[in-house]
């Protein structure tokens, strides 16, 4: 199934309307809390398409998590509905995979047990894809390192680990919860563009969360900006820019103009 | 295989990622990490000052003539070491044998107490104070009614060993099985571990430094234990010979007695320690 898309060719722009994937129909998330219900995400409403690379952006606390954990079916909503190729998510899905905030490596494992680790808990022969995991070791230049622990690595190489983590069992949809966040700035712009280029090669659809709108405009196909608590869908943003994507599309009118609104779009909501 | 991964999925709540760990009130992981000689040079100061401090006692004992009752000189202690460590290897056997069964009863039911136990914070509560109890109650005084019970043979020893070092390990090991991060569990769970794998992938290995310092506070209180239990009664075992050199007042055979019981303890302590090193050294 995956393999079909990866001979997408890479700087094809997401002009024709993909077929559908995800569907999230009128999602809405309630927490019970000690001081009463608490409406996280509300009526939220999207469709995301096959290789689709998607942004969701919005101010903290908004529900980014909460969707996004709803979307890999870690946690169930209180309402509404999510289906992937059809079928509604109501649990972890083997065609998902998750990139956590923060790398999330396993401190007692090395590189190479952390990323077969994926394999060991789907009771998956790893076999097959020791190609594929050495050819991504080695895209994100960490081949050398397998038998390193993970408090050996830098912040950076534990990112492009859990990244790798999450690819090597070959994953037709990724969702990623503010993966750099924790980075500095000359890391995140290096992870941006590796980012960029394994989905080039491997056209996953993607749904990315992040803070950053600068980010959010550098990556996606698709900007789903988030109002804040609780969590609407504010508006919807197709980005127009070329790929391949280079940094310095960062200064073009266009981007610059895009990010201001958008950013306006947000600051208007908070103030309401 | 959709279908078997839709079990149920606990809520997880982001702020609760990797909190500060209760690691109860004696922070028991300083056995762990004690220093070592890191090269040659700090090696030889350290057997060298040994070397010096035992030969001191030796000069000043025979120097003030003190007498072999209230403290034998280092060399007697070894003469009678060498002469009598025939008869003591039985003794020594009999003191293995039960802090070995008692130990590996013990710890087994400490660990998978504490495994199961964590999982459920009500249970936990209510079992604690029973646990506490037994941990703080010697277990030596036990050992009478033991006898009275089981006769003179191994298993009231035995089962005295089990009685101090489970509580020990349970006590540590259900501190370790409490750090739970939800994050790792969230990531399992996002592959679509179930609950047995999120244990034994998860659980444990975040638990196991605890563990690994439970079982070494726990083979400790064992040996305590087990010397104690042959000096209340009965002919055999390193600590029926305590109470019999002294009777004697053959003060030499009673230290090197002594020396023996400290040289089991020490061996446990250096296993645990490298076993430590080797499992849970990720930690520190
Ligand atoms: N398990 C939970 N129980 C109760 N409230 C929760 C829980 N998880 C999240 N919340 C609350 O729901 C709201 C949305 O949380 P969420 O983590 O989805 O926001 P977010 O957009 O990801 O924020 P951030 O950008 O800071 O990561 C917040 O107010 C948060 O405090
Ligand atoms: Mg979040």
């Amino acid at each position: 199934m995956a393999a079909e898309a990866q001979t997408t060719p890479t700087t094809a722009a997401a002009s024709a309307r993909p077929s559908t994937r995800l569907v999230i129909d009128k999602a809405t998330k309630i927490y019970q809390t000690a001081t009463g219900p608490l409406l996280a995400l509300d009526s939220f409403s999207a469709e995301i398409g096959e290789g689709e690379f998607v942004c969701v952006v919005g101010p903290s606390g908004c529900g980014k998590t909460t969707l996004l954990w709803a979307l890999s079916g870690l946690h169930p909503l209180t309402s509404g509905a999510i289906t992937l190729d059809g079928t509604p998510v109501k649990g972890p899905r083997p065609e998902i995979g998750m990139v956590f905030q923060e790398a999330n490596l396993l401190p007692w494992r090395n590189l190479m047990k952390n990323i077969l680790f994926p394999f060991e808990i789907k009771r998956l022969d790893a076999a097959p894809y020791r190609t594929r995991i050495q050819h991504l070791l080695e895209t994100v230049g960490l081949a050398g390192f397998e038998n390193k622990f993970p408090r050996e690595l830098s912040g950076g190489m534990q990112q492009r680990a859990s990244l790798v983590r999450c690819l090597s069992f070959d994953p037709s949809v990724m969702l990623m919860d503010e993966p750099f966040g924790a980075l500095d700035a000359f890391t995140r712009d290096e992870m941006n563009l590796l980012l960029l280029k394994l989905w080039s090669e491997q056209r996953k659809t993607i749904v990315f969360v992040t803070h950053s709108i600068v980010e959010a405009l550098f990556m996606a196909d698709r900007i789903l900006v988030m109002t804040p608590r609780p969590g609407r869908l504010a508006r919807e943003v197709v980005v127009n820019l070329p790929r391949p994507r280079t940094l310095e599309m960062q200064s073009s009118p266009y981007f610059v103009e895009t990010a201001r609104e958008i950013k306006e779009l947000i600051h208007a909501s908070v103030k309401k | 295989m959709a279908d078997e991964l839709l079990e149920k999925i606990p809520e997880f709540r982001k702020d609760t990622d990797v909190k500060p760990q209760d690691e109860g009130f004696i922070d028991w992981t300083a056995l762990t990490h004690v220093p070592t000689a890191r090269n040659r040079r700090e090696f030889l100061i350290i057997v060298g000052v040994a070397v010096v401090v035992v030969t001191t006692i030796e000069i000043l004992i025979r120097a003030f003539q003190v007498p072999n009752y209230v403290l034998p000189a280092p060399s007697g202690i070894f003469n009678a070491l060498v002469n009598n460590f025939e008869t003591l290897l039985p003794h020594i056997g009999v003191t293995l044998q039960e802090l070995v069964g008692g130990y590996l009863i013990g710890a087994t039911i400490g660990i998978l107490l504490a495994g199961v136990v964590t999982q459920a914070p009500l249970v936990e509560k209510i079992i604690t104070p029973y646990i506490i109890l037994l941990v703080t109650t010697p277990m030596l005084a036990l050992v009478p009614l033991l006898v009275l019970r089981l006769g003179f043979g191994l298993e009231p020893r035995i089962v005295a060993v089990a009685l101090a070092v489970g509580p020990m390990v349970m006590i540590n090991s259900a501190t370790g099985f409490r750090r739970t991060d939800l994050a790792k569990i969230a990531l399992a769970r996002s592959y679509g571990a179930n609950t047995l794998q999120i244990f034994y992938k998860i659980r444990f290995p975040i638990a196991l430094p605890m563990i690994i310092v439970g079982l070494m506070v726990g083979g400790i209180f064992g040996l305590l234990t087990a010397v104690g239990a042959e000096m209340v009664g009965g002919g055999v075992g390193l600590g029926s010979r305590l109470v019999y050199y002294s009777s004697l007042a053959r003060m030499e055979a009673f230290f090197a007695t002594i020396l023996i019981i400290a040289t089991i303890g020490i061996t446990m302590y250096v296993i645990f320690f490298l076993i430590g090193k080797k499992w849970a050294s990720w930690e520190a």
